[in-house]
């Protein structure tokens, strides 16, 4: 008899900034005044500092909870079609912010927008023959032409799946797959922005006729019925055509699932993940979830919610992403932070930012984990880890074991917000912060309102872009802080 | 516990050049213009300097590195010149190196000299430096005005101090310097300015606006020390000005990096100022220092050091400043010469500049700003940041009294 297996966690990110396509709209109305009818809602947008690397690891954490010891994660799969490097291991960045095993199975899945749905059926299969947890991670941040649609239908976005066979949320039933060159976008190796075919062609040649074949494998697979479909996942950004898709296979319109176009946007690659994860914070026992996603061919998967769906709750859930969302009207800002304005940056902006890839080596774990040292005589903590410690009157000499600093709040001691270098999204807000439990990090403070942050305010530690080495191509990474909203799960940490 | 260098040693003389934006003056120019004022007031010759020391910080932007750039400018007699470079702090580095080697006896005469040239930058403000390949990958891509702007927001957490009353205070801070720069024909900025000016200009980095910055300015500053005979030997008999203590205290990462400090004020500042006043003899600092040139690098900078160096209590820094206490008449002048603020902050020259000007009012030879009688000058030279610095503290006074 076969293991069961399923989903075990889950979790999401939703980047805070949301564009007003109002904002958007009237920008481009002087060129565009074909999409003066769509100038509602908004879509989410990534800040200057995040990437897909840094929402995923956003929504990994959003999954894991704030537990250290993440040993029981085997498996990290990353799908994207926009990751930051094309050579150098994506996922091998996330794990080292996770603080993930050496041993992981780390793998970038790319090339098609189903290939969120390719890791999850992977790591499922993996967790058939071995035990613990395969964490599969989705996110996109996609360029797009000024006064597209596409720049008004997408998102930016990650979500996290957990896999394994203990403590199964919802068990995994079948799955449905046609790999078929269907080419409705594409984009060359280098490019930056996809190129669009005809939408008519997509919706009835495409998804119209292949889709069906993908979902009516997964339902046969699965042994169940379309009429018992509780919750049907399709994200796409044409029009009511996951209401047509339904009929077509017979499930009924009540399990249509919203795709969030109204304040979200169409994310991408992590879209169907996305909406899943919000489907599971509402999901009741025996539901019947059929997830599916179109791209170089169809996927579906389908799941059944079990009993145990209530012992888990994400740290903040697309829920709570969704209302922590600040709306954001300056186009301009957004064309910036996508980098396809070219700001004048000053002197100040010249600066060589280089980084000592044999250094960064040495020290990984400070640097993309988080993780100080503390002395084990006085209990202090040192940000970064050195062999002497600091102590006043006994500065011993290697005391320190690895602490780490991630999970933990801190409270602002100092700050200040300056005008004059140059910064990406001014003003430059930095500040020190005092770890509970200890450790002091002077550091960059991001996703803020001006007047949100004194000394004395709560913070919570975010794994950002830090410095962007646009004449090598390369891309810093480190963590900042920003302040604690609700943050409802902040304090799990002893 | 050393014996220490009180009254070991005199300074022979001094030369500081004009500060400001010198677009018509090399680094090598600036030398020169200190270098000639020093040694004429010295009266010696070059071939009676035994050593060397040079402070710069810029050096890419500036003169380069090394001791070669003032060897070469000066066209010294292949005396032996060493380059120190502790951040803004050079200046006095470089004193204290040139008045040990005369207080051993391994030197009879030793000058000591500071130079930047910062307006070869293209831009205002301090040029952007890179620290190693460590520190870029995890400390924010700081500048010194937020560094410092943070004082001030620890400062009203821990003494409950009202946001616009410090930001009143501060602004106390600039309007003396400008009032005591505008009586100074070497400073770089020699307008006085009103508090209200001050409180409404652009903000650089909260709370700080325009007006709390120092000038970033080219400039040099160039003292020459010998022994008290050797001084007397050459004929300078009357109003010797020596050393009464040097002092310099450097962070070791506690600040930065433990939860103790509150960020409100320099640690180091008050080691140095403890161990300067030991060295001196000072024991009620409030009565006995004279005056003080101190690093007033933004204003919040100098308010918090006055209760570092003991002459404010402890949250007393806004009322004593409020009060005049710092202003040129009242009981302890603070930036006579203009400070950092006006005079300028050529960095590696400042040190000896803020000496600079004790030794003229010591010599009773400051011109419009002379102070009345004045007998023991501190300076305070810092380098570096709030959370980790290193903090100079001299003090000077006249050779015959104590």
């Amino acid at each position: 008899m076969t293991k069961k297996v399923g989903i075990t966690g889950y979790g999401a990110y939703i980047p805070r900034l949301r564009l007003s396509r109002k904002a958007v709209v009237q920008a481009n109305a002087w060129f565009a005044p074909q999409f003066s009818s769509r100038a509602k809602g908004s879509r989410s947008m990534a800040n200057w500092d995040e990437d897909c690397i840094t929402m995923a690891v956003a929504a990994a954490r959003d999954c894991l909870g704030a537990a250290e010891n993440r040993s029981h994660i085997r498996g990290l799969y990353l799908a994207s079609c926009t990751l930051p490097f094309a050579d150098r291991l994506n996922a091998g960045i996330v794990g080292e912010a996770l603080t993930l095993d050496d041993a992981v199975d780390a793998l970038d899945i790319v090339g098609s927008q189903r290939a969120a749905l390719s890791a999850l059926t992977t790591a499922l299969t993996q967790s058939k023959s071995a035990d613990g947890n395969w964490l599969v991670l989705a996110a996109d941040t996609r360029k797009t032409l000024a006064a597209s649609s596409q720049e008004l239908d997408f998102g930016d976005g990650a979500a996290a799946v957990a896999v394994g066979s203990e403590g199964v949320l919802a068990e995994f039933l079948g799955a449905g797959l046609v790999s078929v060159d269907f080419v409705d976008h594409f984009r060359l190796a280098g490019e930056e922005i996809d190129y669009q075919w005809e939408e008519r062609w997509i919706r009835d040649e495409g998804i119209g006729k292949l889709m069906p074949r993908a979902i009516a494998e997964a339902l046969k697979q699965a042994a169940i019925s379309a009429a018992d479909v509780d919750r049907f996942i399709f994200p796409s950004t044409i029009s009511k055509i996951d209401a047509q898709l339904a009929k077509t296979c017979g499930i009924k319109p009540a399990a249509l699932v919203d795709t969030l176009g109204a304040t979200v946007g169409d994310t991408g690659t992590p879209h169907a993940l996305l909406l899943l994860a919000h489907v599971l914070e509402s999901a009741t026992p025996g539901q019947i979830i059929l997830i599916s996603q179109f791209g170089s061919g169809a996927q579906a998967l389908v799941f059944r919610v079990s009993d145990a769906i209530a012992t888990f709750k994400p740290r903040r859930g697309v829920s709570d992403w969704l209302r922590r969302g600040a709306e954001e009207n300056n186009y301009t800002k957004f064309l910036a932070f996508k980098r396809q304005l070219d700001l004048d940056r000053g002197m100040r902006g010249e600066q060589d930012k280089k980084t000592a890839l044999t250094t960064l080596y040495r020290h990984r774990s400070a640097i993309m984990g988080l993780v100080g040292g503390r002395c084990e005589t006085t209990g202090e903590v040192h940000y970064p880890p050195s062999r002497i410690s600091y102590t006043p009157g006994a500065p011993a000499l290697d005391t320190q074991t690895p602490y780490k600093l991630a999970e933990r709040q801190a409270t602002v001691l100092s700050w200040s917000a300056e005008y004059l270098s140059y910064y990406p999204s001014p003003p430059h807000f930095y500040g020190q912060v005092d770890f509970d439990g200890g450790g002091r990090l002077l550091m960059e403070f991001t996703d803020l309102n001006h007047g949100e942050v004194d000394a004395g305010t709560r913070m919570d530690m975010v794994f950002r872009v830090k410095d962007r080495d646009e004449k090598r191509g390369f891309v810093r990474y480190f963590w900042k802080a920003t302040p604690a909203r609700d943050a409802r799960a902040a304090n799990e940490v002893r | 516990m050393p014996s220490g260098i009180k009254d070991k040693v005199v300074i022979l003389g001094m030369g500081c050049s004009r500060f400001g934006e010198r677009w018509d003056s090399s680094p090598e120019d600036l030398m020169v213009e200190a270098y000639s004022e020093a040694m004429q007031d010295a009266g010696v010759g070059p071939e009676q300097l035994d050593a060397a020391w040079y402070s710069t910080h810029m050096s890419d932007v500036g003169t380069g590195r090394g001791g070669l750039p003032m060897s070469i400018a000066l066209r010294l007699p292949n005396i032996g010149v060493t380059r120190v470079e502790n951040f803004c702090a050079g200046g006095s580095e470089a004193v204290r190196a040139a008045v040990y080697a005369v207080a051993a006896g391994a030197a009879d005469i030793a000058i000591a000299l500071g130079v930047e040239k910062l307006k070869d930058t293209g831009y205002g403000g301090l040029p952007v430096a890179t620290v190693g390949t460590y520190v870029p990958q995890w400390y924010p891509n700081a500048v010194a005005p937020a560094n410092f702007a943070q004082l001030a927001s620890a400062y009203r957490h821990k003494h409950r101090v009202d946001a616009g009353l410090l930001k009143r205070a501060i602004a106390h801070v600039s309007v003396k310097s400008h009032a005591n720069g505008a009586k100074n024909a070497k400073a770089h900025l020699q307008k006085a300015v009103t508090e209200e000016q001050v409180l409404n200009a652009p903000i650089i980095a909260e709370p700080l606006g325009l007006f709390d910055c120092c000038g970033v300015s080219d400039g040099a500053a160039a003292v020459i020390v010998t022994r008290p005979d050797i001084a007397r030997g050459l004929g300078k008999k009357r109003n010797l000005v020596s050393f009464k203590a040097l002092q310099v205290a450097t962070s070791n990462g506690w600040e930065m990096h433990s939860n103790q400090w509150d960020g409100s004020y320099f640690h180091t500042a008050r080691i140095a100022a403890k161990r300067a006043y030991q060295e001196a003899g000072i024991t009620h600092p409030r009565e006995e220092v004279s005056m003080l040139e101190v690093h007033d690098c933004f204003s919040i900078t100098e308010l918090v050091t006055m209760e570092d160096l003991y002459l404010s209590p402890e949250g007393g820094g806004v009322k004593d400043v409020m009060d005049g206490v710092f202003d040129a008449d009242g009981a302890i002048p603070c930036q006579i010469d203009g400070g950092l603020k006006c005079f300028g902050h050529p960095v590696g020259a400042s040190g000896i500049r803020m000496l600079y000007e004790m030794y003229l009012q010591l010599q009773g030879r400051a011109g419009p700003r002379q102070l009345q009688n004045p007998r023991i000058g501190l300076t305070h030279n810092l380098g570096g940041q709030p959370p980790q610095n290193v903090c100079s503290v001299s003090i000077v006074g006249s050779l015959d009294q104590g």
